[in-house]
C-alpha cells in the first residue's frame, strides 16, 4: 500500500521500510531547534540528570529571538543561561539575528529531514519539504541526549490547491481560510499536505506562511512537495536535500479538499481565535491603536515589499503605532538595500531590530487594556498581545499595513 | 518638634536607588512603596514605620527628575530628611510634596542608625545629648511647604481650598 | 558688573539684570513632557483646579521611555498623554519619533536664549544651543501648564575652558566624564556649568549636546555653550544681534574655573557604580563585557553611530557578545539608512533597535542580568539602572565601546 510524504519522512527516520497512519514509531532526528522561550527550563532539566551528554551537539540550533533585546532581568538570565550552556557544549547559538523558524529555513532545513523544534511553528519547515513539528520541553530534553524520539505516525489531510490568488489576496488570507472551513481542532494530530497546480504560483515565503499556520488548526505538521521553486531557494542558500518525498498515488488521506485559489478573499481572523474568520469588510468599523508587520508567518522581504508598496507616499494614521519587524538579519538587510525600511520610516512606522515582538506578546509592543492590534502574527489568543482585555485581528500584510494608515480595519 | 526614628543612608543616593524604573509607571504610590530603596536594602522600606526619618550624606536624589523618588518616601511616612546636601530637582520636588529636607553638615558623621532624633524645624536637631543647628528655608518655599505642598498651593490660587 | 550666559539669559526674559541668589518669575516658552511622567503631571494639574493650559504651543509631549511598550501598562500613559492632548489642545505630540531630549532642539522647538523645563532631569540637554532648560518634577511641570510660569533661583556659575586640538580617540563624551570625574557628581549642585574655549568653539552641536546632556550629572541646573554659527544652522535661524548677545561678558563672576588642554585628554570610562568614578580606558583595558550599548540622549546621533562604524567597518562584534545600537530618532535612524552607516553597522553584527530610551531607560532594550558587564554610551550607570544590581555598568564614548565590542574586553 502507498504511503503519504508524512509516512515516507517517518519510515526513513525510524529506518524501517514501511509506516503507517497510528504507528507508534521511535525515530532519529536530523534537527533540534530550540529558543529562548523555553530553553532555560530544558537546560535545569538537563542539569539534573545523572552524568548527562548530549547525543550530538551538532543537531541542536538554540535561537535567541522572542526576547531580544532583553526585557527584564528575568529574561536576561535565561539568555545568559542558554549562551553559557552553547558555549560549553559547542550548539550551534543566533542571539538577535531573527525569529527561529525563519532562521532555520534560511541556514538549515532540508527536504526530507524530520526535525523537533521546541516552539509550535515548528510546521513551518514542511514548506521545503521537512517533518517539522513543536515538542515541549521534556521531548526536547529526551532527544538532545538520545538523538531519538518517538512519534505518532499522523494521518494526512489532502488540499489540492487549483488556479491562482487574485491580485491583492495573499498566502495568509488562503490558510486563514482553511482553518476557518476545518476549525481550529480540524486537523488534531494530522498532517496537513499541499498540493496542486496552485503551488506553481505561491513563492517559498508564502509556502512557509500557509505551513506555519498549520498549527492552528492542530496539526502535528504541514508539507509541500519539493519543486523547482524549492530546489531553487535551497541552491540560493547552499544546501542540499536531504532526500525527496511525495506521496504515493494510492497512499490513505483522511480528507480531501479542493481549494480553487480564485475564490479566496481578503479575510480577518477576529479576536479571540484563529478560525473566528470574517471577510475584512465586515470588520471596517474596528478602530485600531497597534500594527504589526513581521513574525515567522509574514516577516519575509516579500511581505514588507506588500506593505511598503500600499504605505509608500502615504502616513500612518495619528495615535496608530505600526510596527514593522523583518523576520532576520538577511530580510532586514535587503529590505534596507531596496529602500523599504526608508520607505516605513518615511511614512512613519517604528522600524525593529528583527525578533518576535507582539507576535508573542512581551518584550515589544505590547498593547494595553482596551486596546486592539491587527497582525500579521500568528495567534490571536486572549491577551497573546498584552493586556488580558485587549483584541487582536490577524491580517495578511496588504490588510494590516492600510489598516494601519487608515487607523481602523480595512482592505488594501 | 517632633521625635524621629534614624534609618542612616550614605553619599550619592540616587533616584534610581531611591525608586528604580521598573516601579515607575505603577498607578499608587501603595504599589511603589515596597520597593523604595529596593537596589540598596531591599528590605528597608518593610521596616521603616511612620514617623522616622531618613540621615544620609552628600547629594541625596541625584539623577532623575522623577518625583515618584519624594512622593514614596513620603508615602513611607517618612517625617524627614537630613543630608549633607541635595541634588537640585530632588530638593525642589519633595518641597513640592510637602516633604521635609534638612541640610545639616555634621550630624551625619555623629549618629547611627536606630538613634532617636528630636528635630524643631528652623532651629535644630538633637541626637544623642548633642543638638545641630539647622537654617530655615526661604520664605517662597515654606510657603509652598506650609501650604503642604504645590498642589495645594496652587488649588489656593485657583480659589479651591 | 559683567553677567554670565545663565544670568544674560535669565535677565532678557525677565527684563532686568539679575545676580546669583535672586528668586524670579520666568516665563516659559517649552514644557516638554515625556510619556513616563505624564499621567502623573495630567493628574497633578486637574487636582490643581486649572480649567485651561496656559499656552498650549509650548507644550510638547513626547513618548519615548516606554516605546517599544514592554510592558501591558505602558500604553495607558500614551492614552492619557493623547486625551490631554486633544482636552487642552496641544498639537506638540510625538508618539513614535525618537527621544525628547534629541528632538526638542532637532524638531525645531527649542532655540537660543529660550527658556525651557521637562519631567527629566536630561532637560538640560538644550543648554547646547544657548538656552536655558533644566529638568523638575511633574507637579511643577503641572503649575506652569496652568500658569506658564515657574520661579527659579539664577544660580552661581562654573566655566569650563577646553583649548586645543583633542587626539583622535578622543569624543565631547570623554572629556564631559573627565569633567565630572574632577567637579564629583554633585560639585555643580544648583549651579551653571560655561563650557568655553577653542575645542568646544570647534565641536559640532551634536557633540556639545554630550556635554550639556550630562552635566547634570555633576549636579548642574544647567550645562550651556554660546551659541555660535554652527547653532543657527542646527537650528534653522539667522546669526543675528540677539543671538550673537548671548555670550558672557568678560568679567563675568565665576565660582569656579576649571582649564583644560585637549591634547593632554584620553579616553576614560565611568566605571560602576557612579558616573564620577572615572578611569582611564588604559587602565581596564582587557576587562571581559557581555554587552555594548550605542545610543540614548547622550550618545545616539549621526555623529556617533558613524564614529562607531568607522571602527567597525570590516571587522565583527566579538562572540557570544552583543551590541545594540539605538538611534536617538528616526531622523537620525534614516540619516544612518542613507549614508550608508546602518548597513557597516548591521554586516558587523550590531543589533539595530527602533529609535527610544532603549536600555538607558532600564525598561527594555537590552536588559542585564546578575554578573555581566555592559559598556554603554549612555549616561547613569547608577545601581541597577539596566537590570539588577550586580550589573556591572561601564559608561564610555561611541569609539570606546565599539572597540570593545569587537575585541569583547574594554578596549
Amino acid at each position: 500500500m502507498g504511503m503519504t510524504m508524512a509516512e515516507k519522512i517517518i519510515a526513513a527516520a525510524a529506518g524501517v521500510k514501511e509506516v503507517k497512519a497510528g504507528d507508534i514509531e521511535t525515530v532519529t532526528l536530523d534537527k533540534l531547534m530550540s529558543n529562548d522561550g523555553t530553553t532555560h527550563l530544558t537546560i535545569d532539566m538537563y542539569n539534573n540528570l545523572k552524568n548527562p551528554r548530549i547525543a550530538d551537539p551538532d543537531k541542536l540550533v538554540w535561537i535567541i529571538d522572542h526576547n531580544i533585546p532583553a526585557d527584564s532581568p528575568k529574561t536576561a538570565a535565561s539568555h545568559k543561561k542558554m549562551r553559557d550552556f552553547a558555549k560549553a557544549n559547542g550548539i550551534k547559538l543566533y542571539e538577535g539575528e531573527g525569529v527561529c523558524h525563519q532562521i532555520m529555513m534560511e541556514n538549515h532545513v532540508c527536504p526530507g529531514e524530520l526535525i523537533f523544534g521546541a516552539d509550535s511553528h515548528t510546521c513551518a519547515y514542511g514548506a521545503l519539504g521537512a517533518f517539522g513539528t513543536g515538542v515541549g520541553c521534556t521531548d526536547y530534553l529526551y532527544a538532545m541526549v538520545t538523538g531519538t524520539s518517538w512519534l505518532l505516525v499522523p494521518e494526512t489531510i489532502r488540499f489540492n490547491l487549483h488556479g491562482k490568488l487574485k491580485e491583492g489576496v495573499y498566502a495568509r488570507d488562503l490558510i486563514l481560510t482553511i482553518i476557518g472551513r476545518i476549525s481550529a481542532n480540524g486537523a488534531n494530530y494530522k498532517a496537513m499536505e499541499f498540493v496542486g497546480d496552485g503551488l506553481k504560483e505561491l513563492s517559498i515565503a508564502d509556502r512557509i506562511a500557509i505551513c506555519n499556520l498549520c498549527v492552528e488548526a492542530g496539526a502535528k505538521t504541514a508539507l509541500i512537495e519539493v519543486d523547482d521553486v524549492a530546489l531553487e531557494y535551497l541552491k540560493e542558500h547552499g544546501r542540499q536535500p536531504k532526500a525527496l518525498y511525495k506521496s504515493d498515488d494510492d497512499a490513505v488521506f483522511s480528507e480531501v479538499y479542493d481549494i480553487n485559489l480564485e475564490e479566496i478573499e481578503p479575510i480577518v481572523a477576529k479576536p479571540h481565535f484563529v478560525d473566528n474568520i470574517v471577510p475584512v469588510s465586515e470588520c471596517e468599523d474596528v478602530k485600531i491603536d497597534e500594527a504589526f508587520l513581521g513574525s515567522c508567518n509574514n516577516g519575509r522581504i516579500e511581505d514588507l515589499r506588500v506593505g511598503a508598496q500600499i504605505i509608500k507616499g502615504k502616513h500612518v494614521a495619528e495615535g496608530v503605532r505600526f510596527l514593522v519587524v523583518p523576520a532576520s538579519r538577511q530580510v532586514y538587510k535587503q529590505a534596507l538595500k531596496e529602500g523599504i525600511l526608508d520607505t516605513f520610516m518615511e511614512a512613519g512606522a517604528m522600524v525593529m531590530n528583527p525578533n518576535c515582538s507582539v507576535c508573542w506578546g512581551a518584550c515589544q509592543g505590547v498593547i494595553g487594556e482596551g486596546e486592539t492590534l491587527i497582525s500579521t502574527g500568528t495567534r490571536n489568543f486572549k491577551g497573546r498581545a498584552g493586556h488580558k482585555d485587549s483584541f487582536v485581528y490577524l491580517a495578511s500584510a496588504a490588510t494590516v499595513t492600510a489598516s494601519a494608515i487608515k487607523g481602523y480595519i480595512t482592505r488594501a | 518638634m517632633f521625635k524621629a526614628k534614624i534609618w542612616k543612608l550614605g553619599d550619592d543616593i540616587d533616584t534610581d536607588i531611591i525608586l528604580p524604573t521598573e516601579y515607575l509607571a505603577y498607578e499608587t504610590l501603595d504599589e511603589m512603596k515596597p520597593y523604595a530603596f529596593s537596589p540598596l536594602r531591599p528590605e528597608l522600606a518593610g521596616k521603616i514605620q511612620p514617623g522616622d526619618m531618613i540621615v544620609a550624606g552628600y547629594n541625596f536624589g541625584c539623577g532623575s527628575s522623577r518625583e515618584q523618588a519624594p512622593e514614596v518616601v513620603k508615602a513611607l511616612g517618612i517625617s524627614c530628611i537630613v543630608a549633607k546636601s541635595y541634588a537640585r530637582i530632588f530638593f525642589r520636588n519633595a518641597i513640592n510634596n510637602g516633604l521635609l529636607l534638612i541640610e545639616q553638615p555634621d550630624l551625619y558623621d555623629e549618629v547611627n542608625e536606630g538613634d532617636e532624633a528630636e528635630v524643631t524645624p528652623g532651629e535644630c536637631i538633637k541626637v544623642n545629648g548633642k543638638s545641630y543647628p539647622i537654617a530655615s528655608l526661604p520664605d517662597n518655599l515654606l510657603e509652598i511647604l506650609n501650604a503642604g505642598g504645590l498642589v495645594k498651593a496652587m488649588r489656593k490660587k485657583n480659589g479651591l481650598e | 558688573m559683567g553677567h554670565t550666559l545663565v544670568e544674560k539669559i535669565i535677565g532678557n526674559k525677565v527684563g532686568h539684570e539679575v545676580k546669583p541668589g535672586d528668586i524670579v518669575t520666568v516665563d516659559v516658552d517649552w514644557c516638554m513632557i515625556d510619556d513616563i511622567m505624564a499621567p502623573f503631571a495630567v493628574q497633578k494639574f486637574e487636582e490643581m483646579g486649572f480649567d485651561k493650559v496656559a499656552n498650549p504651543d509650548s507644550v510638547v509631549l513626547i513618548y519615548d521611555h516606554f516605546l517599544p511598550a514592554t510592558q501591558v501598562d505602558d500604553t495607558r500613559h500614551f492614552k492619557i498623554g493623547d486625551e490631554f492632548a486633544k482636552k487642552y489642545g496641544i498639537k506638540n505630540v510625538h508618539r513614535t519619533d525618537g527621544i525628547c531630549h534629541q528632538l526638542m532642539t532637532e524638531a525645531g522647538y527649542v532655540k537660543p536664549g529660550d527658556i525651557a523645563f521637562g519631567t527629566d532631569s536630561h532637560t538640560v540637554t538644550y543648554g547646547c544651543v544657548g538656552a536655558f532648560s533644566t529638568g523638575i518634577g511633574y507637579t511643577e511641570m503641572a503649575g506652569i501648564l496652568g500658569t506658564g510660569q515657574l520661579w527659579i533661583r539664577v544660580p552661581e556659575s562654573i566655566k569650563v575652558e577646553i583649548d586645543g586640538t583633542l587626539p583622535g580617540n578622543v569624543t565631547s563624551k570623554d572629556i564631559i566624564l573627565r569633567i565630572i570625574g574632577d567637579l564629583t557628581a554633585s560639585g555643580a549642585t544648583y549651579q551653571s556649568i560655561e563650557f568655553t574655549g577653542s575645542t568646544v568653539d570647534a565641536m559640532s552641536v551634536a557633540s556639545r549636546m554630550t556635554m550639556s546632556n550630562m552635566s547634570v550629572e555633576a549636579g548642574a541646573k544647567c550645562g550651556l555653550f554660546v551659541p555660535d554659527e554652527k547653532t543657527c544652522d542646527y537650528c534653522r535661524i539667522d546669526y543675528d544681534d540677539s543671538v550673537k548677545a548671548l555670550r558672557p561678558d568678560d568679567d563675568a563672576k565665576y565660582t569656579r574655573i576649571l582649564r583644560y588642554k585637549a591634547e593632554d585628554m584620553v579616553p576614560v570610562l565611568a566605571c560602576p557604580s557612579l558616573v564620577d568614578n572615572i578611569k582611564p580606558v588604559s587602565e581596564l583595558k582587557g576587562t571581559k563585557v557581555d554587552q555594548v550599548f550605542l545610543g540614548s540622549c547622550t550618545n545616539g546621533r549621526l555623529e556617533d553611530l558613524r564614529a562607531a562604524a568607522t571602527i567597525l567597518k570590516g571587522n565583527h562584534v566579538a562572540d557570544y557578545v552583543k551590541m545594540i545600537v539605538t538611534p536617538a530618532s528616526r531622523k537620525v535612524y534614516r540619516e544612518a539608512l542613507h549614508d550608508g552607516t546602518i548597513e557597516i553597522l548591521l554586516d558587523a553584527g550590531c543589533i539595530i533597535t527602533t529609535p527610544g530610551c532603549g536600555l538607558c531607560c532600564g525598561r527594555g532594550g537590552g536588559i542585564l542580568s546578575d554578573g555581566e558587564v555592559v559598556v554603554a554610551t549612555n549616561n547613569r550607570n547608577f545601581l541597577g539602572r539596566m537590570g539588577t544590581s550586580k550589573v556591572q555598568i561601564y559608561l564610555a564614548s561611541p569609539i570606546t565601546a565599539a572597540k570593545t565590542a569587537i575585541a569583547g574586553v574594554i578596549s
